[in-house]
């Protein structure tokens, strides 16, 4: 099988895209599942069924990130749309998602030293809060394992999309604001869309924190790497 | 024209973001560099934002794709993660809820201490 794939650079490429396809599909029928993550465990049993090494899938595939970094260039623009709620709300924006990102990457410094952790598995985690395309540089500037990465941000976003409203329920969060900003700061674009559902101050002040909580992250991540 | 000039100016912005990324030696993505530049050149309107919203919201809406050559790599790694699986679980699951808890707490407290310094001035 390896040899006839050998022989195509799309094959990667349109594989992901049914992938996304049918993972899209799927959400539709039942809203918890992730339409990325989908696409990435099908890929995966793919390949394992017809054993295709990663190489092989990797040399069309690869294709499809080549316009990752332009990409997240655009997220100024949906940034810049939101810009004048950023203003009429500036300081609880920027001292809440501050809050947000040190407790995020202080509490993941203190467990990763309570399990004994590697430095790598630890730098490897520290994103994993933020929106992908952001975490995934932070991940790789740090020297982390960039695969880890994005599964640990998936994960955490779905988990931030299904627990969020019993989690500000739990500590008692019923401000607007409050809600949105510690859905977006904690759980990026997939706990976004729970906020959106929640009301339009939540979806816009979550949206906005993601990223908010990015930047914060690339400026104090380098320091919370040094620590450990 | 309705889709080359938009196309690049977000590629010639990236460009600037990995020369800044070449030559700044602190652990910044280019693509940091490049949301700044673009987010400053929209603020102070050298960029309008009907020049690239289209583009720009066509490559967001197909970014999830862009993820998914490296979630497969997880195969490739998974026997660094088998060992680990576990304190993995906790940290995503305790984090999550710890930063969900203080952002929210904190934007609270921020309003009422606001709130309350308004009606004292008043």
């Amino acid at each position: 099988m390896n040899n006839i794939m050998l022989e195509s650079l799309f094959f990667g490429a349109a594989i992901s895209i049914a992938g996304y396809i049918a993972g899209i599909f799927l959400h539709k029928k039942l809203s918890v599942l992730n339409p990325l993550l989908t696409a990435i465990v099908l890929v995966i049993l793919f390949l394992k069924i017809f054993k295709i090494d990663f190489e092989t899938y990797n040399m069309g595939a690869e294709y499809i990130s080549y316009l990752l970094t332009p990409a997240t260039v655009c997220l100024a623009i949906p940034l810049y749309r939101q810009i004048s709620v950023l203003k009429a709300h500036a300081k609880e924006v920027f001292i809440g998602i501050l809050a947000g990102v040190i407790a995020s990457m202080g509490s993941i410094l203190l467990m990763s030293y309570l399990f004994g952790l590697t430095h790598e598995q630890y730098v490897t985690l520290l994103p994993k809060s933020i929106t992908t395309a952001i975490g995934i540089g932070v991940s790789d500037e740090l020297g982390g394992i960039q695969a880890i990465t994005i599964a640990a941000i998936i994960i955490t976003g779905i988990l931030g999309n299904i627990t969020a409203e019993w989690i500000l329920k739990l500590f008692r969060i019923k401000n607007p604001v409050a809600k949105g900003l510690a859905i977006g700061t904690a759980s990026h674009a997939i706990g976004t869309t729970k906020a959106l559902e929640m009301g339009e101050i939540e979806g816009a002040m979550s949206s906005l924190s993601i990223a908010v909580a990015g930047l914060i992250t690339v400026a104090a991540a380098s320091f919370f790497a040094s620590l450990f | 024209m309705k889709y080359i000039y938009p196309f690049f100016i977000i590629l010639l912005v990236t460009f600037i973001g990995e020369i800044m990324h070449y030559f700044i030696p602190i652990p910044v993505p280019a693509s940091i560099y490049g949301l700044v530049i673009m987010l400053i050149l929209l603020c102070t309107g050298i960029v309008k934002l009907h020049n690239v919203d289209k583009t720009s919201d066509f490559l967001i809406s197909i970014m999830p794709l862009m993820f998914i050559p490296g979630g497969v790599k997880l195969i490739t790694v998974w026997s660094d993660i088998k060992p680990i699986l576990l304190p993995l679980s906790v940290i995503t699951v305790v984090s999550t809820i710890a930063v969900m808890a203080v952002t929210g707490k904190t934007t609270e407290l921020i309003m009422k201490a606001d709130k309350r310094l308004k009606e004292k001035n008043k």
